[in-house]
């Protein structure tokens, strides 16, 4: 296939997967194979573009044209083509985990369930593959929008709740600042297209610049970004796949993925650099990335602590991104990476312990390791790749954005990344200590979660450490953003 | 032969539509003509549209009385949109009236009902092709008599009352227009919309002419509920028959928006209306005040067709916040604003019609769990809702683009902030109505609810579809309403 | 300008245009804010005809005993108005009829009152 017919597969396979699985309503065992085969033919899909984008190609296709002289574009860049494996790699693993966790915990809707999440990986990548930022927009509010009865599966009062916060930050934010940050380009440049280099210019002047760079990190508030950071905590109402694959993969790495395709294709990192306008940005990451942390140390509930950890994780991307050295910007992309297979894990693990043992405190997981040892082994492996540890892929990435602030002399971000590794640690470790060598709480008859979810999780620890042992395909992918 | 004769049959087949219907006087053959002529005016409408955009502009004599002594049918870029818009909201109207109707309506009122939506939709058609000032005033009070009408047929007694008030404001507004007509005609010997714009214009700022500009500004304000005028919709809105609702939302209002737009554009200029009168700034104060404090009110509504009016104000308010920007862009947005807000509104309250069919009510109270009973029912809503909020993909989005830009063009990035901050309140009140359907429990008022007919179902559905292409494939609608604006803005002086 | 006198008309039309939005404003009957409805729109029929009329003009016939004219287009224009207005008042007095059979009552006030009553009780009932 060529590989414009590839980035229309791409995007068309996860639709053409909700319209299938919609119509298997009756047929819970094919409608979950067609899922699998899904994930599987999508993978393929964007697996064989990577060559052609190694070798430099840019396939682009056109799909509506939108307003007159603006058309849909789908184009596959290096970002957007990491991004997009990562995406679709870790949607089979969660498919498989899915099945799993859906069985095993009865859950009600699991069609609308499984619709919902083919109809998110389908916006996700085409947010991946945007060309211009009309189609990023449209496809960041079809994740929104999509996700949402995901987030409130359970249809429950705090399901309910925890959607009006979803939904409340991530439109508001998009429409109040993203969508008036985007028409104040178009209308500033006649263009929205991603262009090597940026697109700006110094045609706003140092001030403008300064608040449109604003309205578009606070208003892609999937990128977490404090103080637009509560609705991520408020989506952990979901079920844990959804937390797992969309909260700490397709939703926020869409946000931060936004941010650093910004800040490199419509800002231009060279263009930013010259402008003092813009200095305030690695200030409000490294807050958040402290702050966070610091909240995460102090929360209890698993899923709470793990979603302050992805608040704190995000603003090293925008952070690395907004240090505007071709290092730092290495280290974003490897990080969106780097998290996704660490923080899945993390997030797998969870979901196992409340299938098995129905705990979701901290405190309560006294021993456990003992009960379940895969699922806190690879639990081990994403906490060491949240703190940036060898052998994981967290160091990769650290490394990278540790070495372009330093090269950037920027001290403040330094020290930030130091600080936050040691918070990192303060609040990851004590739990696997807490599973393997605290004794176990009486009357606690519980295995292992149902086995699909274990290999699920297994695999994607596999990942984490892959990525550090064979770094070599993201590297080659990110080292082409800084014109390589 | 009769293709010359297109800008009279536009009207002047739904006209006698009317008593064609009133001598069939039997229900069917009643919906029959009432249906066959809202699709021939379509046809005529679309036939205008496509001459237009050839010829730039169609001019018919009526009766061959040359104008500016005759009255004169004049189409141009600007009212063709119009006309397409009226017709094409009557015509999915008319088709879901088959079931709507014979379920709101009493039997033998059937045919009166398919009557007065002949003659209002004559009116509208007649608004919208005139080129005579004072014909205006005769199509408006055609259209808003068989208006109060079909809103007093409305089953709640409170349509009664609805439809006197409303008669009240209608009349007085259109009286206020007429008086502003009158002094023009005083002044400038012409009641020719065209002839009166070159008079005018030599004429100059004379304090009669402004009189006049005040006295059609708060005439027609009145009748396209600009707020604070606002006050006679939501209850019209609310206790009409839902075919009524859906017909006048998304026409009656939008109608008034275009004269508004003639008068202000074609007839006066820039000059008496932004340098010597700050109608811009009024205009402006209003418009956000309506897309703000309406679409609040919207929000604390406890009936989904009150929302749905009070929304209305709120989106008629984007519209007037375009035209007081009066430049190339916003203008664009009011004009393709006008078309996407009639095409969703539409939709919407024929779904609540639906929705009304099946549960006999639109309380929120009533509806709780509605999505498990009527689920595409609702999925249209929560559809028709996305385009009230402006989310990409559908065509309230593509209004928003344009008036953002137009306060970027008027040099205003805080402007540029006020329409995406009312569309966040849209957000807020319909997902009120997603709450109340998606996630109580069924309450006793849904018991044996099923969805609704597939006679209403379609054509409200099939309207939304419209909302969706018009918001992913835009360059026709944007097409079409930046060459008005072009006409409009390029008639200011 | 010309003195005040001249003008005497516009002044007769004023005076019915104001007193006839005042009772529809300020009266609660629903037959008296027709009645001043109808005084309203009564008004502009003044105000369209009587610059029309010129002292000492005849209808507009060609001939040559004739040079000065009244302008007939006001009388036409009027024409449709008053159709147009005994039609709303037709309209208007039919809805009070059916109203008066609804509600049993011509005046806002009570009918107002009554639509509370029963939204409240519709209210209760629901909930």
């Amino acid at each position: 296939m060529n590989p414009e017919a590839l980035v229309l597969a791409a995007a068309a396979i996860p639709l053409a997967g909700a319209a299938l699985i919609a119509a298997l309503d009756r047929a819970p065992n094919v409608r979950e194979g067609v899922t699998l085969a899904c994930a599987g033919l999508l993978f393929a899909a964007v697996a064989a573009l990577a060559p052609h984008v190694l070798a430099g190609a840019r396939p682009a296709v056109e799909l509506l044209e939108m307003f007159p002289g603006l058309p849909l574009v789908l184009r596959v860049e290096p970002l957007g083509m990491l991004f997009a494996l990562v995406a679709s790699a870790l949607w089979i693993v969660n498919s498989l985990y899915s099945i799993g966790y859906m069985r095993a915990n009865r859950e009600a809707h699991q069609t609308r369930f499984y619709v919902c999440f083919a109809g998110a990986l389908a916006a996700t990548i085409a947010i991946a593959f945007a060309g211009n930022l009309i189609t990023l927009f449209l496809a960041y509010e079809a994740l929104t929008l999509v996700t949402y009865p995901l987030v409130t599966h359970h249809g429950d009062e705090a399901a309910k709740r925890g959607g009006r916060v979803y939904l409340g930050y991530l439109l508001a934010t998009s429409i109040v600042f993203l969508l008036v940050a985007i028409i104040v380009t178009w209308y500033a440049t006649g263009t929205i297209e991603f262009v090597r280099g940026g697109i700006l210019g110094d045609r706003l002047g140092n001030a403008a610049t300064g608040a449109l760079l604003a309205l578009y990190v606070f208003g892609i508030g999937k990128a977490a970004l404090m103080p637009f950071h509560r609705w991520l905590p408020a989506a952990m109402v979901a079920p844990t796949p959804v937390s797992a694959l969309l909260h700490a993969v397709a939703v926020v790495k869409a946000g931060v993925f936004a941010v650093v395709k910004v800040v490199v294709y419509v800002f231009g990192v060279d263009a930013m650099a010259g402008l003092g306008s813009v200095d305030w940005l690695p200030t409000v990451a490294g807050f958040t990335i402290v702050a966070a942390s610091v909240v995460a140390l102090r929360a209890d509930n698993l899923k709470r602590r793990l979603a302050y950890s992805t608040v704190s994780q995000l603003s090293y991307v925008v952070l690395a991104a907004a240090l505007l050295t071709p290092l730092s910007v290495i280290g974003a992309a490897l990080h969106i990476a780097a998290h996704a297979f660490g923080k899945i894990t993390l997030f797998f693990a969870a979901g196992a312990i409340y299938t098995a043992a129905h705990k979701t405190e901290v405190s309560e997981l006294d021993g456990i390791g003992r009960r379940m040892p895969w699922t806190m082994a690879a639990f081990a492996i994403g906490a060491l790749s949240m703190i940036g540890l060898p052998p994981t892929a967290g160091f990769v990435s650290k490394w990278f954005i540790l070495s372009g602030a330093m090269s950037a002399e920027h001290w403040v971000a330094v020290a930030v990344i130091v600080a936050s590794t040691l918070l990192n640690a303060g609040y990851f470790l004590p739990i696997v200590w807490r599973a393997f060598f605290r004794p176990c709480a009486a009357g606690a008859a519980h295995g292992e979660a149902p086995a699909p979810m274990v290999a699920a999780l297994l695999a994607t620890a596999a990942l984490t450490v892959a990525m550090f042992f064979y770094a070599d395909l993201p590297l080659a992918l990110a080292r082409q953003l800084n014109g390589g | 032969m009769i293709g010359e004769h297109l800008p009279a049959l536009q009207v002047v087949v739904p006209l006698v539509a009317a008593p064609l219907i009133v001598l069939a006087r039997r229900g069917a053959a009643a919906w029959l003509i009432a249906t066959i002529a809202s699709f021939v005016s379509l046809a005529i409408a679309l036939a205008l549209f496509v001459e237009v955009r050839e010829a730039g502009v169609v001019s018919y004599a009526l009766g061959s009385w040359a104008p500016p002594w005759g009255i004169e049918y004049r189409i141009d870029a600007a009212n063709s949109v119009v006309l397409v818009l009226v017709a094409l909201l009557a015509s999915f109207v008319a088709p879901y009236a088959w079931r709507s109707a014979a379920f709101e309506v009493p039997e033998d009122q059937h045919y009166l009902c398919y009557a007065m939506f002949c003659l209002c939709l004559a009116g509208l058609l007649g608004i919208a092709i005139t080129g005579d000032a004072f014909n205006l005033f005769v199509f408006l009070e055609i259209s808003s008599l068989s208006s109060y009408v079909l809103i007093a047929l409305g089953r709640d007694r409170r349509a009664l009352l609805s439809a006197y008030q409303y008669l009240i404001v209608g009349t007085i507004g259109a009286t206020f227009y007429v008086i502003g007509v009158g002094l023009l005609y005083l002044e400038t010997g012409t009641l020719n919309i065209a002839d009166l714009a070159a008079r005018v214009a030599e004429v100059g700022t004379e304090r009669p002419v402004l009189a006049a500009l005040a006295f059609i500004t708060v005439g027609l304000s009145l009748k396209l509920a600009l707020f604070p005028l606002h006050f006679w919709l939501p209850n019209a809105y609310a206790y009409a028959p839902s075919i009524v609702s859906a017909f006048l939302a998304g026409t009656a209002t939008k109608v008034s928006i275009y004269a508004l737009l003639r008068f202000y554009f074609s007839v006066f200029g820039a000059h008496e209306l932004f340098e010597v009168l700050p109608m811009g700034a009024i205009l402006l104060a209003l418009s956000v005040a309506a897309m703000m404090l309406a679409s609040l009110g919207a929000v604390f509504q406890d009936n989904l067709k009150h929302m749905l009016a009070y929304s209305s104000v709120g989106q008629i308010g984007y519209i007037t916040f375009g035209i007081s920007l009066a430049n190339q862009p916003a203008l664009t947005g009011s004009v393709v604003h006008l078309v996407n807000h009639g095409v969703t509104k539409t939709a919407l309250f024929l779904l609540a019609g639906a929705v009304a069919f099946r549960v006999r009510s639109v309380r929120f109270e009533r509806l709780g769990g509605l999505a498990r009973a009527m689920p595409l029912t609702c999925a249209g809503i929560v559809a028709g809702g996305f385009s009230l909020i402006g989310v990409p993909g559908t065509a309230g989005f593509v209004s928003k683009w344009y008036f953002v830009l137009g306060a970027l063009e008027a040099g205003s990035w805080s402007m540029a902030f006020l329409p995406v901050v009312s569309s966040l309140i849209a957000l807020w009140y319909m997902w009120r109505f997603v709450e109340v359907a998606y996630f109580r429990a069924p309450g006793p008022a849904l018991a044996g609810v099923k969805e609704a007919p597939p006679a209403l179902l379609v054509p409200s559905l099939a309207l939304i579809a419209v909302t969706v292409f018009f918001g992913l494939d835009a360059p026709l609608t944007v097409g079409a309403a930046a060459q008005a604006a072009q006409v409009l803005l390029g008639g200011i002086r | 300008m010309s003195p005040f006198p001249g003008h005497y008309s516009y002044a007769v039309t004023i005076f019915l245009m104001i007193a006839g939005l005042y009772i529809v404003i300020a009266r609660g009957n629903l037959i008296k804010k027709l009645v001043g409805l109808a005084i309203f729109q009564t008004s502009v029929y003044l105000l369209y005809i009587a610059p029309g009329k010129l002292i000492g003009g005849t209808a507009p016939i060609v001939d040559a005993r004739y040079a000065v004219y009244s302008n007939p287009l006001p009388h036409v224009l009027i024409l449709t108005a008053i159709v147009v207005g005994i039609a709303t008042l037709a309209l208007g007095l039919a809805l009070v009829v059916r109203i008066r059979e609804a509600y049993g009552s011509i005046e806002e006030d009570e009918i107002l009152e009554q639509d509370r009553a029963s939204a409240s009780e519709e209210h209760g009932r629901a909930a």
